[in-house]
């Protein structure tokens, strides 16, 4: 695995743009952000069972003033599509980081299919996808979406493209 | 008491429920799921600090959690139906894990899918979300089928809680004229934000 610097400086843009509360199902690439955010007293991690849980979260975090972030991996995304309508016809601000999988050394032919889908998954019901391959380029790209997200009231989803990540052990 | 056949037998009208349970709400939040609890939030008297969803199936108790967490000084209630719940059952595990003190889970259960043609629901098939949310360790879990009951959930409701609390209302399956309550979501966001005194974008 990559030394994960990236992760480092997204939880630091994400404290300063004053996100309150993060939600997750786990991935491995985005483990060490995770437990950024579980060290963090300011912060409320909720882990969910399953990723539309947290498009439900995040827009009753906003109604009580909360800026939240959503943490999943792509075959998380198609398990969210009728829970984004929340989001999409509210314009609930919505930050998600989605790691991507089925896409670059893929070993696990099951990853494929959610992975091809992932992106026109999101821009059918709504949700606009901002897609980062290299790790300066994702922080902007989070600087970007955040902004988007709380100050525009935009749906965004950043794509964190899976040759960043880099293949799983075994 | 109820009884353990899921078929509804309970006498308690949904709206007289409600209305019960919004009496005296002081500064009580609601977040109402969709269909029949949302029109029965809206008869009892439509509030800025109601938030009425009309869709995201399965969201409301989440939707709850999200804002209990935002607001820890506040009480939150979430009003929803036990269709949209059992749509959502992971959520209960969810909510129990995150133990929110400030948020109530109040399920209006007829056993049935109302909003479309009154098919039996999987509670009206035996399984007991009382018992699911207990399973998960909600810290108050309790059943009931009486005005007199719902009262004293409504006074319970108020006070300080060790963790979240699950509340199940077993009502009747008569159809009710709908108190339809406006539907742009952005503007029921605005209002309840506002009421917050949070900015409105």
């Amino acid at each position: 695995m990559l030394e994960c610097h990236w992760s480092v400086e997204i939880y630091n843009h994400l404290k300063a743009a004053g996100v309150r509360q993060v939600a997750y199902v786990p991935d491995a690439g985005h483990a060490q952000l995770i437990e950024l955010f579980q060290a963090d007293r300011d912060i409320v991690s909720t882990v969910l069972t399953t990723e539309e849980e947290g498009i439900a979260i995040a827009a009753g975090a906003w109604l009580g003033g909360d800026r939240s972030v959503l943490l999943m991996q792509s075959s998380g995304v198609g398990n969210c599509i009728n829970m984004l309508s929340l989001a999409v016809i509210g314009r609930f601000p919505l930050l998600m980081l989605v790691t991507m999988r089925g896409e670059w050394a893929e070993f696990n032919p099951w990853q494929v299919p959610m992975g091809l889908a992932t992106e026109t998954c999101l821009g059918a019901v709504g949700v606009r996808c901002m897609r980062a391959e290299a790790p300066e380029a994702l922080v902007e790209t989070v600087r970007s979406a955040a902004k988007l997200a709380y100050e525009a009231d935009q749906q965004v989803a950043v794509i964190i493209g899976q040759r960043m990540i880099g293949q799983k052990k075994w | 008491m109820v009884s353990d056949i899921g078929e509804a037998q309970s006498a308690l009208g949904r709206r007289d429920a409600v209305a019960e349970l919004l009496q005296q709400r002081g500064d009580l939040l609601v977040v109402s799921g969709l269909g029949s609890p949302s029109y029965d939030v809206h008869a009892a008297g439509d509030e800025a600090g109601n938030y009425y969803l009309w869709g995201a199936m399965g969201s409301a108790a989440l939707v709850g959690l999200g804002l209990a967490q935002a607001c820890r000084q506040r009480k939150v209630v979430v009003i929803t139906g036990d269709g949209e719940q059992l749509m959502g059952l992971g959520g209960l595990a969810t909510i129990a894990v995150a133990r929110p003190k400030n948020l109530t889970i109040v399920v209006i259960d007829n056993g049935r899918y109302g909003e479309t043609g009154m098919q039996l629901s999987h509670t009206g098939l035996r399984i007991d979300l009382a018992r699911i949310a207990a399973a998960c360790g909600f810290a108050d879990v309790r059943t009931v089928d009486t005005l007199s009951e719902v009262s004293q959930l409504r006074r319970t409701m108020h006070q300080d809680a060790t963790g979240p609390r699950f509340f199940v209302l077993k009502v009747t399956a008569d159809v009710v004229e709908r108190s339809l309550p406006f539907r742009d979501a952005v503007h029921g966001k605005n209002r309840f934000r506002a009421h917050l005194g949070l900015p409105v974008s």
